[in-house]
């Protein structure tokens, strides 16, 4: 009895919805799910003064970042220190569309300053907005599909992979940096005022946004989850655990694995394609090496193992990074460093790992 | 043509100071599985080190540095490994997330004590100067690591200690059953391996400014080295640094310096396809 | 068809100038249950690695139902029909028995196929669960099984797989006597309809349940036949019993008179790292 109480523990948030369980415990998830999602989109935008509601739907960008680092990670073992980059595949599109409709035909501000003449041909299709939104998405997946084709078939993993991403991540922002007249530079692109003929800056504008923003993430989540719990799922979970074992059930894991690690990757870049209309900017500081890790300590700190723990530890990341980083600003990174060295040693599990162990406790001391 | 050949002993040091970075990643690396993030830290400190020698020693605080970077930088190694990685061994991604927290406050410690703007150390007058195209700062940068190669080659090889060390890297369990103290190997592994951040940290105020974000910009690089050269192997370190450092030079030049990043990337992937353990592999029947 | 289900030919494997295997010639016919014995470092786990793709031999050629296996990646080795356990056991600790047996199972479905829910018990699944004896377990997380059960999961989950050749390595290593017994009764189940290789150390467990052994030595086949046969060989027994007399040497490989002291010295470290490297 007791082994099978720690075998529960042990795969928290993996146990299936089998006719094992009781009715109530099998309700417990989708009543929450309801009422979290009644609680972001009527409660929230109700509640929260316009300022709040728009750093709300920042953290939930991060949260749609976070849950492809949970799939990938949590799920897949594949750290990956670069979802930065593909956030930022899907910000920029979404930027330069919003750039070239506000310049309406002329050339983007910033290009005018860098003394570019003549728009560079990279932007043109980008003027388009379907082109740009499907960009934001599938430019991520394309280049994750790439490069775990060729990483992961080298069975180059682990450590070595969580290496590879960031220096994707490392040489991305360089990149990005350098070629001013093309990407705005250190500044990113800003300056955004119009929206599908929304003015960006009105409250309603920016309501509308978090309510989208918000059922993505929700939909988003119920896709992963279904993907967690299907056979697909449990094959990541088996590759996580012993990759070349799974190859003696005729599996390739590099096809798994390239998959997961697109869906990530699509994730970011319409996390960010989503970001740029809500925060206003996209620039090199926000999908760096430290953006990037910063995520991955997220969903560590929310709970790697289960897609609901790296929701919330992005919106609870990011909640304490403003609040902290309002009141006394380098604190923020001796509280960060701190928090993290403490949930690796104390809690390796995350803030859904100390509530499952505490509910654990309950009953036991009932029983006793 | 001249270009080619002015681009040279930039490229080779920057070879040199990858690759004393890289020999202490390697190690820590190769031995224990461990990734460490805040090794970059180490070298910030022992660039920092040299810094503050100034006041004390003058213009040869970067040759008083280095015996005194390497303690300073060993130390706060050998403190990391016994407070909090060696609770990690086994879980290498785990540690890497740790010790980037250490990293995180090590920096805002630094711009605590030393404030954010960068600092200058004065080289000593000896260094200024050079023969034709080769300054004299970076045939010293060079010499550094040559010697600190040989140095580690001699003290694997020839030592007791060292051999100890390569037992543990090979195969940790049965150096265990063999009597080996594992965990003192660690601390000394880990003591080393910083101590030549601490050395690296030196040598870069020879050719640049320090800052708290000083070990940020080459760790990214000298952890490719590792990747690219194999696990525990110092011919492949030296090797990795050495082509890494001139590619990265050569890219920058001939492209622009925003390019070259993304050139070393996609050069270290393409050599993965052909050699996807790196460049020297311990070979072993594991199923992992 | 005409010829062998598996024919291993001139086979060369090489450790950095070790030679594992030299030379190896071993021809399986269909619906044989074929034994491989021999010392340690004898090259048996090598010959398997090689026949399943995870060690590229030197020399030589592998042909399973005519195809050549050498050079391809293991998991097509798998999908052509070839299926192996491991010395220590290792099935995936955080799924259950059922996942674990339906993820075996569920390997020749195409990728979007597995990312819709698992509904039920597929008849693979349940007919491995019930030839290994594990329905009671059907729920539980593979993590808590013994090492008797971990074993009957692995040997489940290749039956599960419905190979043409199945390849066990060392199945009853580290295992009481009544398990050995029922691992036992498995591989004869098993054998009716299935071409089995087994290597296994232990004498007994051989004499009871081998019919055709091959014996290799050094790297080589010393000897091929019925047990009788190979038991009375006086090669084999040198090879045995030369060893056997050193001290401190691979005492548990001795073909000894009787099991039980066969048993007890080889039990000791096989339990010894299944455990240590169970993850």
């Amino acid at each position: 009895m007791t082994a099978t109480v720690r075998g529960e523990r042990d795969t928290v948030g993996l146990a299936p919805p089998g006719p094992g369980r009781p009715w109530h415990a099998r309700l417990l998830g989708p009543a929450a799910f309801t009422a979290i999602a009644v609680l972001a989109l009527v409660v929230a935008p109700l509640a929260l003064e316009p300022f709040r509601l728009g750093l709300l739907a920042k953290y939930l960008c991060y949260a749609i970042v976070a849950l492809g680092i949970g799939l990938a990670w949590g799920q897949g073992g594949m750290l990956t220190l670069g979802q930065g980059v593909f956030f930022g595949l899907g910000g920029y599109a979404m930027g330069m569309y919003l750039k070239l409709h506000d310049a309406g035909g002329h050339l983007p501000d910033f290009m005018v300053w860098s003394g570019v003449e003549k728009l560079p041909p990279l932007w043109v299709p980008f003027g388009n907005p379907v082109f740009a939104i499907a960009f934001a998405v599938a430019g991520p997946v394309l280049l994750a599909l790439l490069l775990g084709t060729l990483v992961f078939r080298q069975r180059v993993r682990g450590a070595y992979f969580a290496i590879l991403t960031q220096a994707l991540a490392a040489a991305t922002v360089i990149l990005l940096v350098g070629q001013q007249g093309l990407t705005g530079g250190t500044n990113g692109l800003t300056n955004f005022f119009d929206l599908f003929g929304q003015d960006l800056a009105a409250d309603e504008t920016q309501r509308g946004l978090y309510l989208v923003v918000a059922a993505v993430l929700g939909l988003l989540y119920l896709v992963a989850r279904q993907l967690v719990r299907s056979r697909f799922g449990r094959l990541l979970v088996a590759i996580r655990d012993g990759e070349d074992r799974v190859r003696f059930l005729g599996y390739d894991p590099a096809t798994v694995k390239t998959v997961t690690f697109a869906v990530s990757a699509g994730m970011a870049g319409l996390a960010g394609a989503l970001f740029v209309p809500v925060v206003g900017i996209i620039s090199p500081a926000l999908l760096g090496v430290v953006p990037s890790l910063e995520l991955v300590v997220a969903v560590a700190v929310g709970g790697r193992f289960s897609l609901a723990g790296a929701v919330l530890g992005a919106v609870v990341m990011g909640y304490a990074k403003t609040s902290f980083s309002e009141q006394f600003a380098d604190g923020w990174l001796y509280l960060q460093g701190a928090l993290f060295i403490l949930v690796m040693t104390l809690a390796p599990k995350g803030l859904l790992g100390l509530a499952a162990r505490a509910r654990d406790l309950l009953p036991s001391r009932r029983r006793a | 043509m001249e270009a080619i050949v002015n681009q040279l002993p930039i490229g080779l040091s920057i070879g040199a100071v990858l690759l004393l970075i890289a020999l202490g990643l390697t190690f820590t690396f190769g031995q224990m599985g461990v990734i460490n993030m805040a090794h970059g830290e180490f070298i910030m400190a022992g660039a920092y080190t040299a810094y503050l020698l100034q006041d004390w020693a003058g213009r040869q605080a970067v040759i008083v540095a280095l015996p005194v970077a390497f303690g300073v930088a060993g130390l706060m190694g050998l403190v990391l490994e016994r407070a909090a990685i060696r609770h990690f061994y086994g879980r290498p991604l785990d540690t890497l997330l740790l010790t980037w927290g250490v990293s995180l406050v090590l920096q805002q410690a630094a711009r605590d004590l030393f404030g954010a703007p960068n600092v200058q150390v004065q080289a000593p007058s000896w260094l200024q100067g050079g023969i034709g195209i080769l300054p004299y700062n970076r045939l010293f940068i060079m010499a550094l690591a040559i010697g600190s190669v040989v140095a580690v080659w001699a003290y694997m090889s020839r030592t007791s200690q060292g051999r100890r060390m390569r037992a543990v890297m090979q195969n940790r369990q049965l150096a265990a059953v063999m009597g080996i103290n594992t965990g003192r190997v660690d601390q000394r592994t880990f003591f080393i391996g910083s101590g030549l951040a601490g050395i690296a940290g030196v040598a870069l105020t020879l050719i640049g400014p320090v800052g708290p974000a000083l070990g940020t910009y080459y760790i990214v690089d000298a952890f490719l080295v590792v990747v690219a050269g194999g696990l525990g192997q110092l011919r492949g370190a030296v090797i990795a640094a050495v082509a890494l450092g001139l590619l990265n030079s050569y890219a920058e030049f001939w492209t622009n310096a925003s390019l070259a990043k993304v050139i070393v990337f996609v050069a270290i992937i393409a050599f993965l396809q052909v050699r996807p353990q790196g460049l020297f592999v311990l070979r072993s029947r594991a199923l992992t | 068809m005409n010829g062998a289900l598996l024919e291993v030919r001139g086979l060369r494997v090489e450790f950095d100038g070790f030679r594992a295997i030299d030379g190896v010639d071993l021809t399986v016919e269909q619906g044989e249950l074929r034994f491989l014995i021999g010392p340690n470092g004898a090259g048996k786990t090598t010959l398997i690695d090689v026949i399943t793709g995870l060690t590229r031999p030197a020399a030589g050629s592998v042909r399973f139902e005519g195809w050549d296996l050498v050079g391809r990646r293991e998991h097509e080795i798998v999908r052509m029909g070839v299926g192996r356990t491991f010395q220590t056991s290792v099935v995936f600790e955080q799924l259950t028995v059922t996942e674990n047996l339906d993820l075996a199972a569920s390997f020749r479905r195409p990728l979007w196929a597995l990312a819709r829910r698992r509904r039920g018990v597929s008849e693979a699944v349940d007919a491995a669960m019930r030839t290994t004896g594990l329905t009671e377990l059907a729920g539980r997380p593979a993590g808590v099984l013994s090492h008797g059960q971990r074993q009957w999961l692995e040997i489940g989950m290749l039956i599960a797989q419905r190979p043409r050749l199945l390849l066990l390595d060392e199945p009853v290593a580290g295992m009481s006597g009544e398990e050995r017994v029922r691992t036992g009764e498995l591989l004869t189940e098993i054998a009716k309809d299935h071409t089995v290789i087994v290597i296994e150390h232990d004498m007994d467990f051989l004499r009871r349940y081998a019919s055709q052994v091959t014996v290799l030595h050094e790297g080589k086949v010393l000897v091929e036949g019925s047990v009788e046969q190979v038991r009375a060989d006086p090669r084999v027994q040198e090879v045995y019993l030369g060893r056997r007399a050193e001290p401190g040497t691979d005492a548990g490989a001795g073909p000894g008179p009787a099991g039980g002291p066969a048993e007890a010295p080889d039990a000791g470290p096989v339990v010894g790292t299944s455990v240590g490297e169970g993850m």
